[in-house]
């Protein structure tokens, strides 16, 4: 069954990899072979140990037991210093250089180059230059990094690695905060560092990415290497399975997504409805939202879709129109929005979600409070029922209600972040990024979950980069292009193609396509300059 | 839809491993009441007369005002602010409450002027506390700059009050002074008055962080003030509200200082208490980048300075190597309470 037909001299190889935490085993005797500028994925679902692997590796923590050698010799890293040197390099999901400084100054950080023990600015950027080009990167190297967008300074990082002479670039989770431009633009910088011999191992949720990208992959579950084989030959259904351990016939019953077939439902009165909204990120953003519907928000990165969901949540100064059931409204505060029966799960679930230190209970009841205490006094029981009922109700694996939130996988920290608004009984329920870095298990269980919300009546507003998500589960798409509604797709039109080509031009084709509701003025306007 | 997925893998280790992690948790929970009680002990078997009512009152009056305004500045450093203004909002209280001691007779009842002379101090150090909040929250300064504000202002406005002199208060001839100085003298039960006003505080304080609406919204705010503010609570009130409550403690204590020295010093009341109050929270184990904060904590860790002070001082060790000692147990305390990075 597996293919061991790995090249005569691999390049790296992690072999009976066992690694204990207080209470947990991580790793189990996992494996990795990694050849020469070979692309190699890890997968596996959350918990599967991918990551604790990987960090063995670039020294961040120390194995237990097992062996690593990398060409050819034996080698022990202390610290992801030491790594370094050895020519393993790691790109993080979170960024992890200076904003202030230039771009050539983060890639040379360090190990800057000197003349007359003075700082050769020049030669800095010149070679810095040459490297990202080399990448097939072309931007100014003077600029300070902070001022770039995220995927130019994931290739800043990706430089800094290659100046270091990695001979492997471990990436984690690259593409998660890139749009499908920018995620092209990092396949050519892989193929570019596979093309001088350097290997690449790549984690990702998104497994559709695998496929356009990496050699080889391994599949890792309960802390053990299940599977080591070529990408060519593998279907998608066949990796869930193997992640899961299941038959595969089992997985391709539920489908891509956990989002049931759209049938036509009754949908409720409009729950909320924002017209023209206008801010520094925004130019003229509406969409509506009935009780039972999802509608689906799309657009590239920097479209304007996180703004328009904090906007309607009132996290955002904005000029424009906000009705709710009819009645116009303006919000002071988020909380104005939660007492109309609004919640909002933020895109970035660290920085605007969960609070790290507080318990499971303390979370998922945040939002409640008010309704939970008397006299400001917290209802120490009616808390504690709310409690459990939604850890069951929801599945969420935690060893109990005062275990610490960060402590908690990514699709358990999410569900219980749904909780703190369902507890609510809300109306609308604003989701950015819903699934985002969350493994295949747990993704399909909140789809089929906001698919459940929306048939019990709740107005769901989604916004996914993961136009899958979108096709599927959306009753309805709203396109944003540079912060303006530009088309509007119901669910039979809304094809993977077509919310393409509207999210990137926008133009006749999209919005001829599209419903008429959008906005002619705003198309009119689009027009004019053209013609 | 399918099957819940598989239990993300968590086997539990044999019990027999037992190892170095376990002993770094049992420190950092109970470190500081360890250390606590090994003072405790090593005083009642090495220093003499240690287990007295003279020592106790002795101790507990030199720590009380320590803990009454640590007890705020534990607040605030929850928030993940700091509030470096309490020593000159204790001196303004101080200097505040001889204005209202004159003869007992200018507000109509003496009973009138005296309570003047308690309240009307809280009130302006509560309301200087708001006005912290407000460089805080509305302007946006950091905490540390927006309190600085009144750390050198706050004591010059003390000075202008009383023209910059020190205040004693026989020289007053109120007659309301002696009910006054209950305050900082008082006992009952043979217990001093101020070290019932600072268990009442620690108490109710306690209470608040862990049982309250409020309490929750503190830790919330400090723990990650968006996430907060997208989950409703109301961000900016909470940081106004707890450099309020540092303003009123910080005016209790100053009062009870003042009653103690049975005199006003703009210059001296209240000096260094902010780098005192600080250090309690720190050895008490509330680390200042908020999120978490523990009031008990900050009291055992102010009775652990006290105590080490008073230790060493007992033992005849010159007041250089005491300080140098304090220093130490901070870094001790502060070290062994930290949380693993990731």
């Amino acid at each position: 069954m597996t293919d061991r037909s790995t090249p005569a001299e691999p390049l790296l190889v992690m072999d009976g990899i066992s690694k204990t935490f207080p209470g947990v085993v991580a790793l189990d005797g996992a494996s990795l072979r990694v050849a020469p500028g070979e692309v190699h994925a890890v997968i596996g679902q959350n918990g599967a140990g991918k990551s604790t692997l990987i960090k063995i590796l670039n020294g961040v923590y120390r194995r237990d037991a097992g062996s690593i050698v990398l060409a050819g010799k034996p080698v022990d890293f202390h610290s992801p210093l030491e790594a370094q040197a050895a020519g393993v390099s790691t790109i993080y999901q979170e960024i992890n250089l200076v904003p202030y400084r230039s771009v050539a100054e983060n890639v040379f950080m360090g190990r800057e180059p000197r003349r007359w023990g003075f700082l050769d600015r020049g030669k800095m950027n010149r070679d810095a230059a040459a490297i990202l080009e080399r990448l097939g990167v072309h931007l100014d190297v003077r600029r300070p990094l902070g001022t770039l967008n995220i995927a130019l300074q994931q290739m800043t990082a990706i430089a800094r690695a290659v100046s270091t002479d990695a001979r492997i670039v471990i990436m984690d989770e690259p593409t998660s905060s890139l749009d499908e431009r920018e995620v092209g633009v990092l396949f050519d910088v892989i193929r570019g560092l596979k093309a001088n011999g350097i290997a690449v191992i790549y984690i990702s949720h998104r497994l559709d990415e695998l496929f356009a990208v990496c050699d080889r992959v391994t599949v890792m579950r309960d802390g053990r290497t299940i599977d080591d084989r070529p990408i060519t030959g593998v279907s998608k259904v066949e990796l869930v399975a193997r992640m899961l351990g299941k038959e595969i016939g089992e997985v391709r019953r539920s489908g891509a997504t956990g989002f049931g077939r759209r049938g036509r439902r009754p949908l409720g009165e409009v729950v909320v409805e924002a017209e023209n909204l206008v801010s520094d990120r925004l130019d003229g953003a509406s969409v509506a939202v009935r009780g039972g519907e999802i509608v689906g928000l799309a657009g590239l990165l920097g479209s304007g879709r996180t703004e328009v969901a904090r906007a309607v949540f009132g996290a955002d100064a904005v000029q424009g129109r906000l009705a709710v059931r009819g009645k116009p409204v303006h919000w002071r505060s988020p909380r104005d929005a939660i007492r109309a029966g609004f919640g909002l799960c933020a895109e970035d679930r660290k920085a605007d979600g969960i609070i790290p230190y507080m318990s499971v209970r303390e979370n998922l009841t945040l939002a409640a409070l008010p309704t939970l205490s008397r006299n400001g006094i917290v209802d120490r029981a009616e808390q504690a029922k709310i409690v459990d009922r939604f850890i069951e109700r929801l599945g969420i694996k935690t060893s109990g209600p005062e275990q610490t939130i960060r402590e908690l996988s990514g699709g358990n920290q999410q569900k219980v972040l749904l909780a703190r608004w369902l507890c609510l009984n809300p109306s609308l329920l604003l989701l950015d990024e819903p699934t985002r870095g969350i493994d295949v298990g747990a993704k399909a269980e909140i789809q089929g979950l906001i698919d459940e919300l929306a048939e019990n009546g709740l107005g769901v507003l989604m916004i996914s980069s993961e136009l899958e998500e979108i096709t599927e589960g959306a009753d309805r798409v709203v396109v944003l292009r540079e912060g303006r509604t530009v088309a509007e797709l119901d669910h039979a039109e809304a094809s993977q193609d077509a919310l393409m080509r509207a999210m990137a031009h926008g133009d006749e084709d999209a919005a001829g396509g599209s419903t008429p509701e959008a906005r002619p003025e705003t198309s009119d306007a689009e027009l004019e300059p053209s013609r | 839809m399918s099957q819940p997925t598989g239990q993300p893998l968590s086997r539990p280790l044999p019990a027999a491993r037992l190892g170095d992690s376990q002993i770094a948790d049992v420190l950092r929970k109970y470190g500081s009441l360890i250390a606590l009680a090994a003072l405790l002990l090593y005083n009642v078997l090495f220093t003499n007369n240690f287990v007295s009512i003279g020592t106790f009152n002795a101790n507990m009056t030199q720590v009380a005002t320590i803990v009454i305004v640590a007890v705020g500045m534990t607040f605030v450093i929850a928030t993940g602010g700091i509030d470096l203004s309490v020593g000159s909002l204790m001196a303004i209280a101080g200097v505040l409450a001889p204005l209202f001691l004159l003869d007992g007779q200018q507000f109509g009842a003496p009973a009138v002027g005296l309570a003047l002379a308690i309240v009307a101090p809280l009130v302006a150090t509560t309301l200087l506390g708001a006005f912290n909040g407000t460089l805080v929250t509305v302007v946006g300064l950091q905490p540390i700059i927006a309190t600085l504000v009144l750390y050198l202002g706050g004591r010059g406005i003390a000075q202008l009050i009383v023209d910059g002199e020190l205040r004693e208060f026989r020289n007053l001839g109120s007659p309301l002074i002696p009910s006054f100085e209950f305050v900082g003298l008082g006992q009952v039960a043979g217990i001093r008055f101020q070290i019932i006003v600072m268990v009442v505080i620690v108490i109710v304080a306690a209470w608040v962080l862990r049982a309250t609406t409020f309490g929750r919204y503190v830790l919330a705010t400090g723990g990650n003030p968006a996430a907060a503010r997208l989950a409703g609570v109301p961000v900016n009130r909470v940081k106004m509200a707890v450099y309020c409550i540092s303003g009123f403690l910080a005016g209790i204590a100053g009062l009870i200082v003042v009653a103690i020295n049975r005199s006003s010093d703009p210059h001296r009341v209240g000096e260094y208490m902010e780098l005192d109050a600080i250090a309690a929270v720190a050895v008490g184990g509330t680390p200042l980048s908020g999120g978490r904060a523990t009031i008990l904590g900050t009291f055992i860790g102010a009775m652990i300075i006290q105590l080490l002070r008073f230790t060493l001082i007992a033992h005849n060790v010159p007041d250089g190597i005491t300080r140098m000692v304090i220093a130490g147990a901070i870094v001790v305390a502060v070290l062994t309470q930290r949380q693993r990075s990731t």
